[in-house]
């Protein structure tokens, strides 16, 4: 279907491929883009790795750091239907609108935004569980942006997901055996030794008594059935595993113990991980590259501590200022704690605007401190700002100061803030 | 029984504490059963804390620890019949524990009101959002409609919801998440409580409107006196909004002291657990998170003694052998202190300890395998 809609400005065009000074595709890897024909020449089970389909990347495979899956210009609308008596799209939500990014193998990079940026919509684009609606999908340098579900078959196994929910992503009429078997069944493959045998070591691997093998989900608490949601997205040993929040139902002990095992199957497996959270700290604690997104687009991205220490898009600074923190947070308002610097504060105004009708221009300039006319007229495209280190890339016109302690005064957008604030001021 | 006036009209303006009549509220020995289909589950189980005018309690604990169910009965919300609620609690001087349905109705909205998670499901879709505060007014003070709908304005202005006058006849699934927080605010602040419940106000929205939402808590705080009781299990949002700290463990307080006392000298090692596992943003990175080993008790058949002791590294270095943590409940002491077996030196020194040996790993050091888990070189091997 399509949907009349001016040409967007930048995004994607006239500039390099990717937001990321990424080198070309892998040498390793097949140049043409189309789709391999005949998948199953080698079949599902063969040979002794238990590597799926024949492909010839399935072979090699990936260096660290070299680019597993890219994407350019992306885009996702999901159509708004209405009108009486037959219901026409009157609109579109923009749920994702020109996001280019790189997850670099054996990486972990974190994708961080308030709900509705569509973080969790780009994650299911780059899974293919959701067919783009323009833009480019290239997976080890091969476009899979449209990839049928034949062509897909030997990516698939490559690209596994964990989901946020625990308790809805797992069948409660299924053994944790059955659950963690399924991906092996469904790929055709046979592990030598069994597949049960397979299934008791991916359960060992992510902390699980091997012995549960035959209990039911309901017999697992919140963090056990997250560990069984991971070592079913492990049974195909993928490249890269999206995660989509897989942590943000678990309560704060129970979260440790699961990001330290995301971190410790990245570090060991040298598998990839694009990580969506909304939680700035725990991103930190596991990515080495976060990309920053707002209303369907990447407003800053870069490796963790350029983005966290030094950022220079006024929406990463708003996001940081707000995260409240246990250490910090008793000292806030008077000084910072002892040897740091006190942080800044900035409260915004409002919520972020609806996907459906997004801001011209710059998304962020509705409760922008800095918007001006070019904010609207302009998309920003997503670059290297002055002063950014090598692969740090904001989109702003104005980019801010890369540093996160506190200024001359506060940015309180916030109307009834201000005013309460404004009040108390002349009070004293 | 009669309400005299409420103490929430007489608290208007910052009036920091009623003098002569003790603590605006005291909860004591407060205990809550449910009887369920398995067996009596103790949610509660011997809670005391007192909160003063103007002040903010945050009680924080992870889910199951009995944090949102003491709200319930403070407000007396809980169901006779599968219920069982002991113990006393006393607002602005008066007994809420065993109070009648009709006098607990004139307390809740007016002396004492509540903001709960989620307010798309605590706001009614069918009524307008200025009916939905005007209507607590109207039925605490008796006012007219007219007047009811000014005050709603009011309150909506107040809160910060923009152009009050038109969104008044909104419906709740016309605001934003963070609009209907605050019109939820609006509407627990209408009548002047004396005391605001906030049960996870800021747990369902994004995290630059959680600072707006706390903010503005605040500031209505310092302008009307209100004691807030703030329930959260992110120690982050107690840090900022509270000033004392309650931490909660399995139905029972195991810490209590000042906020900076609690999240700057920690006793529990319960609560070492929970600020060790809590990632911010100032800590190393590239240090494993070090979480709390094992899982929360079943409140079925909690664990005899102390409810942390199977999760503790602790009780060997209990004076009188690590058998006194399985067997003897500790108790918390009047004001600042821990209910740990620990003597108050090992409490001080324990975090001193935990925190330097979180400070001086910087390096790259063997990573512990915190969360049990298996030998990984095995699974490399296979490949």
């Amino acid at each position: 279907m399509t949907h009349e809609r001016d040409p967007r400005p930048a995004e994607g065009a006239g500039r390099g491929p990717a937001p990321d000074p990424a080198p070309p595709p892998a040498p390793g890897a097949p140049t043409g883009p189309g789709p391999r024909a005949g998948s199953g020449t080698a079949g599902p089970s063969s040979g002794t790795a238990s590597r799926t389909a024949g492909s010839a990347e399935g072979a090699v495979p990936p260096r660290a750091g070299e680019p597993l899956i890219t994407a350019e210009g992306l885009v996702k609308h999901f159509p708004v239907l209405g009108g009486f008596p037959f219901r026409r799209q009157v609109g579109a939500v923009r749920a994702v609108d020109g996001v280019d990014l790189t997850v670099r193998a054996g990486e972990t990079f974190g994708l961080v935004g308030e709900s509705g940026c569509g973080k969790s919509t780009t994650g299911r684009l780059l899974a293919r569980l959701l067919e783009p609606t323009a833009g480019r999908i290239r997976y080890r340098g091969r476009d899979i942006t449209h990839a049928s579900r034949k062509e897909l078959t030997p990516v698939r196994p490559e690209i596994q997901m964990v989901f946020q929910d625990p308790y809805a992503s797992l069948n409660p009429r299924q053994t944790v055996g059955t659950i963690v078997r399924s991906p092996l069944e469904v790929a055709g493959i046979e592990p030598p030794g069994g597949r049960e045998r397979r299934v008791r070591e991916l359960l060992e691997t992510v902390g699980l008594n091997p012995e549960h093998y035959n209990r039911f989900p309901h017999e697992f608490s919140g963090g056990q059935r997250q560990r069984i949601g991971i070592a079913r997205a492990l049974a195909l040993e993928p490249r890269l595993i999206v995660a989509d929040e897989p942590v943000s139902a678990l309560d704060v002990s129970i979260q440790a113990q699961v990001v330290n095992l995301l971190r410790r199957l990245q570090r060991d497996l040298g598998i990839a991980f694009l990580f969506i959270a909304h939680d700035l700290a725990v991103v930190r604690h596991v990515s080495q590259r976060v990309a920053v997104m707002y209303l369907g687009r990447i407003v800053e991205v870069g490796d963790r501590d350029s983005v966290y220490t030094g950022p220079r898009h006024p929406y990463t600074h708003a996001l940081l200022s707000a995260v409240p923190e246990a250490a910090t947070g008793v000292a806030a308002g008077r000084e910072g704690p002892e040897g740091r610097p006190r942080k800044e504060r900035i409260r915004l105004a409002g919520d972020v605007p609806s996907p459906v009708d997004p801001p011209s221009g710059c998304r962020f300039r509705t409760r922008c401190w800095k918007a001006r006319e070019k904010c609207a007229a302009e998309v920003p495209p997503l670059v290297r700002a002055a002063g950014s280190r090598e692969g740090h890339l904001t989109a702003c016109h104005f980019p801010e100061e890369p540093s996160v302690t506190a200024r001359a005064e506060d940015v309180v957008l916030d109307p009834a803030l201000a005013a309460a604030e404004g009040s108390q001021d002349t009070a004293r | 029984m009669t309400i005299p006036t409420t103490p929430g009209r007489e608290a208007a303006g910052p009036a920091p504490a009623a003098p002569g009549d003790g603590p605006f509220l005291s909860v004591t020995d407060l205990r809550v059963r449910f009887t369920t289909e398995d067996g009596p589950v103790r949610a509660v189980d011997g809670l005391s804390f007192t909160l003063e005018r103007g002040r903010t309690l945050g009680i924080v604990g992870e889910s199951g620890s009995g944090k949102s169910v003491t709200s319930l009965a403070i407000l007396g919300l809980h169901d006779p019949r599968t219920t069982t609620v002991s113990g006393r609690i006393r607002l602005g001087g008066r007994e809420v524990t065993g109070a009648r349905e009709r006098d607990l109705e004139r307390l809740r909205g007016n002396t004492m009101s509540m903001i709960f998670q989620d307010p798309l499901t605590a706001l009614s879709p069918y009524h307008t959002i200025g009916r939905q505060i005007a209507e607590p007014y109207r039925k605490h003070t008796g006012a007219s409609k007219r007047a009811a709908r000014e005050r709603a304005v009011e309150m909506l202005a107040k809160v910060g919801i923009p152009r009050p006058r038109l969104r008044a006849g909104d419906y709740p699934h016309q605001f934003s998440g963070g609009m209907r927080q605050r019109a939820m605010i609006a509407m627990a602040l209408v009548c002047d409580p004396g005391l605001l419940i906030a049960d996870e106000p800021t747990t369902a929205l994004d995290v630059t409107v959680q600072a707006q939402i706390l903010d503005l808590l605040g500031e209505l705080q310092q302008e009307s006196g209100t004691a807030i009781v703030l329930i959260t299990h992110d120690l982050g949002v107690v840090a900022g909004a509270a000033d004392n700290i309650l931490v909660m463990y399995a139905g029972r307080a195991v810490e209590r002291g000042s906020a900076a006392e609690v999240l700057g000298a920690p006793r529990h090692p319960y609560t070492w657990g929970l600020l060790r596992s809590t990632p911010d943003l100032d800590s190393d990175p590239d240090e494993p998170l070090r979480p709390i080993p094992g899982t929360p008790p079943s409140l079925l058949a909690p664990p005899p003694g102390c409810p942390f002791h199977p999760r503790c590294a602790f009780p060997p270095r209990v004076a009188g052998g690590p058998g006194r943590c399985s067997a003897e409940r500790p108790e918390l002491p009047e004001g600042r202190g821990a209910a740990c077996h620990l003597t108050a030196d090992q409490q001080r020194a324990g975090w001193s300890a935990e925190a330097g040996r979180a400070g001086a790993t910087g390096s790259a050091s063997v990573p512990v395998p915190a969360d049990g888990g298996a030998d990984l070189l095995r699974k490399e091997g296979d490949r």
